[in-house]
């Protein structure tokens, strides 16, 4: 697979002629000039200088065409969804100097999101939200599925190292100061997924339908009723009811396998496009040592 | 912060900015490294710790002590410290939503230009008690019983439970997954029979169950909580 030339910046683009400005004597040289700075274009390309006369542009133009259709799967995606300029913007963004393994943990604890969403996946196809069936296709799960033992395993404990880890991240965030200008609106959104992790992890405990998930369950929501205004509201909505009743299973498994994960999965993208779009915050305790050529700009 | 110092961070910040690496392949290496290791940690946990699953639910245990996750256990935990009842709505509610809260509003009432952690005291401070507390809390709520119970009984709805497990019930009846088998099942018995069926069997059963005659003249509110707990079993 090849992957697209990347399109020139501006600045290098040929500039379209004045109009009444004399037809450059060799235009295809300058094309090609400009040409060489893209890999993989500089061969076989400029030899035009040979040709010289008019007739030659409709040719030249033919030719740049033919090398612009862009080749292979990636080329093609490219071609139809514009795709590759926010895709380099992404990946060829700068980070500020001092970097370290603390950057890490936000994208360790998305890692841990994709893997709990995955592994979910894996469970939702066998497991029954009924409350007559609920525990004993879980007890089929760990018992009879292939590999579903494990599979439960890696949901459980993948459920507690992305708790740990937005925890850590969060406190990274905020011993970096990071929260602060330009940053406070991804702060509110890292606020609102840590809300929103928390709820997977309270409606997930009451699914496999054991005891300890149900009681922990019943006294988790009755909390909530006690909650002042809202709190009564919620628990019934919770419930689906002033019980704990037959739909309450089936609440508390759409809530944690459709409403939550996708309100994480939306919220999670608008967290990185402000990521990239504000650029990762530098340790504070680095200066900026004043740049020589950035100074003598300023003057 | 006010416009001059806000110029100033984002000129500050490009500076550095300029003066980093490209995201790919630095910080994706650096990613990619750590997605691996968190990858290694879950494996591992499953493979040592497993995964099970704890007996059957039944909403009409009444001995069961539930346990949260333990990463809830500072809540629950609140409850054991803030101890009269009438406070209990503050320790539920109120500490983690006021928390909350301070949270979500962080960056509107800190927005000093300071970031550096040692220069902003009251910050770092406010943080790391946050930290030592709930680790404190989650320690004790590990190394203790459950608090939980107290909600539960506090909650008032589990009277009739409570007293048909300690009428002994469950030593010949079968009430969902608990009991046993001696006498007819009761999971449903309130579909079976009206409330004054119900209440006429535990004056005069047959043989060999005994009478509850004694329990309804001392202690009338108590067997009328069994009746009803009985009829609602549907
Ligand atoms: C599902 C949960 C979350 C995911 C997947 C996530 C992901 C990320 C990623 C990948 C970054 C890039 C920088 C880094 O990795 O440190 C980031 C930055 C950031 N996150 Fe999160 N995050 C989550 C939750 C949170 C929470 C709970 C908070 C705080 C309450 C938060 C606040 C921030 C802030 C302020 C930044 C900017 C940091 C900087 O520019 O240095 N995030 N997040």
């Amino acid at each position: 697979m090849k992957l697209p030339i990347p399109p020139l910046p501006k600045a290098l683009r040929p500039k379209p002629p004045r109009p009444g400005s004399r037809p450059a004597p060799n235009g295809s040289q300058a094309n090609g000039a400009v040409r060489d700075l893209r890999p993989g274009a500089a061969d076989g390309d400029g030899g035009g200088p040979s040709r010289g006369s008019g007739s030659t542009i409709p040719r030249e133009q033919l030719r740049e065409k033919a090398l612009e259709v862009p080749i292979g799967i990636a080329g093609w995606l490219d071609e139809r969804s514009g795709a590759s300029p926010f895709a380099r913007a992404f990946l060829y963004r700068k980070t500020p100097r001092g970097n370290n393994w603390a950057y890490t943990l936000g994208s360790a604890t998305m890692f841990a999101f994709v893997a709990q969403a995955v592994t979910g996946v894996f469970l939702a196809m066998y497991y029954n939200p009924a409350p007559a069936d609920a525990y004993e296709s879980i007890a089929r799960i760990s018992n009879e599925v292939f590999l579903g033992e494990f599979v439960r395993g890696m949901h459980r404990w993948g459920a507690t190292v992305m708790v740990v880890l937005i925890f850590l991240h969060m406190a990274r965030t905020f011993f970096y100061g990071a929260y602060k200008y330009p940053r406070e609106l991804n702060w509110l959104i890292g606020v609102v997924l840590l809300v929103l992790t928390l709820a997977m992890s309270l409606t997930g405990y009451l699914l496999p339908f054991d005891q300890r998930g149900f009681w922990a369950t019943v006294v988790a929501v009755n909390i909530n009723a006690s909650g002042p205004i809202i709190g009564p509201y919620l628990a019934d909505f919770l419930r689906g009811g002033a019980e704990f009743n037959a739909t309450t299973l089936s609440r508390f498994y759409a809530i944690h396998m459709l409403l939550v994960p996708g309100l994480i999965a939306a919220l999670i993208g608008a967290h990185l496009y402000l990521v990239a779009k504000l650029g990762i915050t530098a340790p504070p305790w680095l200066k900026a040592e004043k740049d020589k050529a950035l100074s003598r700009d300023e003057i | 912060m006010n416009a001059r110092e806000k110029e100033e961070y984002l000129r500050e910040y490009s500076i550095l900015k300029n003066q980093g690496k490209s995201f790919f392949p630095y910080a994706v290496a650096k990613d990619g490294t750590m997605a691996a290791i968190t990858m290694l940690v879950i494996i591992v946990m499953t493979l040592v710790l497993g995964a099970e699953l704890g007996p059957k639910a039944d909403a009409t245990t009444t001995s069961f002590v539930p346990r949260p996750e333990w990463y809830f256990f500072f809540l629950f935990e609140l409850l054991r410290v803030i101890k009269p009842p009438e406070l209990t709505v503050l320790a539920t509610v109120m500490v983690p939503t006021l928390w909350l809260v301070l949270l979500l509003l962080l960056p509107f009432f800190d927005r000093g230009p300071e970031r550096h952690p040692l220069r902003r005291p009251i910050a770092t401070l406010a943080g790391i008690a946050t930290i030592a507390g709930m680790t404190y809390l989650t320690v004790i709520g590990a190394l203790a019983g459950s608090p939980t119970e107290i909600v539960l009984q506090a909650r008032g709805q589990e009277d009739g439970k409570l007293a048909t497990a300690s009428a002994g019930c469950l030593g010949c009846h079968r009430i969902g997954e608990n009991g046993n088998e001696i006498g007819p099942e009761l999971t449903d018995v309130g579909s079976r029979l009206p409330r004054q069926a119900i209440a006429r069997t535990l004056l005069n059963p047959t043989a060999p169950m005994p009478t509850y005659q004694e329990l309804q003249q001392k202690d009338p509110e108590k067997f009328q909580d069994i009746v009803d707990f009985l009829a609602s079993l549907k």
